[in-house]
């Protein structure tokens, strides 16, 4: 029962956060402030991470086409599809559920161990809308431009460091990453970023707002956000694939 | 005013409120008082809807506040300022901004209007040069008179107030508790004022409800209750040796 009971207060709680604003103009300016925390704040690991995996994925490539009869230029194309498909949208995702899922959770599960959320009822305010949705929105409209941010320097990574290690030349890699290269798959990647990015902002939000007690509750409220995100990701994108490229 | 009638509150099956009836004058500082885990708190986040209430009806000016839809209640809302016992400042927002904060979203006043409003109400809670400091950064009192800035920024019609004293010392109590009355005064409201300081109650109690394991114990005001022949109200305000000394005395 405790699952439903959960899925039952995570839907009520959606209700309220996507409630009337009371003042669009503040919600407005609390969602650029959030895009600044939650996307900007997100720009440098999202870029250590992408180009570290885009060069190991074209090592890995190399390493296992041993056959002459499979063109080195699959390196290229392998590196182009493992970003595009998976790598960005999902592991960059996970990630982030890790950094801005905790970061959100123990926000908010601060001020409502702080009696903050409570004072913002008692002045009339919605603070579920005020606290998340700006949130969820920031979350949403800036998670893709991070993901093709991802799949840019993956490539990019991918390349400079198949060129620098000899396993492929620049002509190849290149030519792989053009070759049979499919626009959908981008929109694929980018609808399955903006659900991971809904997922990433109101499962933490959940946890957080429904914190009882003292600053250990919030440790765990952080950790429960980052694991059921985490879970949820790894279930979507499978419902996601099946769904989309199936 | 504030009227409640036969408030009932549990919790997993423990009844923390039975059947309070009480009347909250206006223009009056009115306290609750009682013993740790008396109810006092759940009382008051019941009257706020803070904890939805089991039974009975609390009457903000003749308004059943537990009736109202969501955007009636938030409406009721609007008219309420609360000091909450830690203070409940936006910690990520300066002093300033914590005061400004109601005024951008129920007023339409220019940034400069609501500079000058949040100024005065610094002011008048004696909150000088501290506008750009976080409240990390405050004493305890500091933190409390800036609540008291943010709750009446807005002119509330009601204000409720839970241990506005508890960790401040005797003089900043003092400080505390004047300023709640003046308040009071001079903006003719309703106050709600919980607190276990006997020295607040002596000063502000107008209207004085004394709860006891849930229940409405005793009520009165701060001549009455130094008089009261009620054993349990008498072991409350002469717990304290001084107060002893002082019953002996006079």
């Amino acid at each position: 029962m405790k699952p439903l009971f959960h899925i039952g207060r995570y839907f009520l709680l959606m209700k309220r956060v996507f409630g009337k604003p009371e003042k669009s103009s503040i919600y407005m300016s609390r969602i650029f402030e959030e895009i600044n925390v939650l996307g900007i704040g997100s720009l440098g690991i999202v870029a250590i991470i992408s180009i570290f995996m885009g060069a190991v994925i074209t090592i890995q490539s190399a390493f296992n086409l041993e056959s002459p009869l499979i063109p080195l230029y699959a390196i290229g194309n392998a590196v182009r599809d493992s970003m595009i498909l998976e790598f960005s949208p999902a592991i960059i995702s996970l990630i982030l559920a890790g950094k801005v899922g905790s970061s959100i959770a123990s926000e908010i599960g601060t001020m409502r161990v702080t009696e903050q959320i409570d004072a913002l009822e008692i002045m009339g305010i919605n603070s579920a809308g005020y606290l998340i949705q700006p949130k969820i929105i920031a979350s949403v409209l800036f998670s893709p431009v991070l993901i093709v941010f991802s799949m840019f320097l993956g490539i990019l990574g991918g390349y400079v460091f198949g060129v620098l290690t000899g396993v492929v030349s620049d002509y190849k890699f290149v030519y792989g990453i053009t070759y049979g290269f499919r626009p959908y798959n981008v929109f694929y990647s980018l609808v399955k970023a903006a659900v991971f990015a809904f997922i990433i902002a109101s499962v933490p939000a959940y946890h957080g707002y429904f914190t009882h007690g003292g600053s250990f509750e919030v440790g765990r409220s952080s950790t429960k956000g980052v694991v059921y995100s985490s879970i949820l990701i790894l279930a979507f994108d499978l419902i996601l694939t099946q769904l989309l490229l199936a | 005013m504030i009227q409640i009638n036969n408030i009932s509150k549990s919790f997993s099956g423990h009844k923390v409120l039975n059947d309070i009836s009480f009347t909250f004058e206006k223009g009056k500082t009115n306290i609750i008082i009682g013993q740790s885990g008396s109810g006092k708190t759940a009382l008051i986040r019941c009257m706020v809807g803070l904890n939805e209430i089991d039974s009975g009806e609390v009457l903000y000016d003749e308004r059943s506040f537990h009736q109202l839809d969501f955007e009636g209640k938030k409406g009721v809302r609007k008219e309420i300022g609360m000091l909450f016992q830690g203070g409940a400042l936006f910690d990520s927002k300066t002093v300033e901004e914590n005061v400004i904060f109601p005024l951008s979203m129920f007023t339409d006043l220019s940034e400069s209007e609501k500079r000058e409003r949040a100024n005065f109400c610094l002011q008048r809670v004696n909150i000088v040069n501290a506008n750009k400091l976080y409240p990390s950064e405050l004493s305890g009192g500091m933190k409390k008179r800036v609540a008291i800035a943010r709750a009446i920024a807005v002119q509330p019609k009601y204000l409720f107030c839970d241990e506005p004293n508890s960790g401040l010392d005797p003089r900043t109590s003092i400080v505390i508790d004047n300023l709640i009355q003046e308040i009071t005064e001079e903006y003719n409201i309703t106050t709600i004022v919980i607190t276990h300081d006997m020295n607040s109650v002596i000063e502000m109690g107008d209207n004085i409800l004394f709860i006891y394991n849930g229940t409405k114990w005793w009520e009165g005001n701060k001549q009455e209750i130094l008089k009261t022949t009620n054993q349990e109200v008498q072991e409350f305000v002469y717990a304290t040796t001084f107060m002893k000394e002082l019953k002996t005395r006079f």
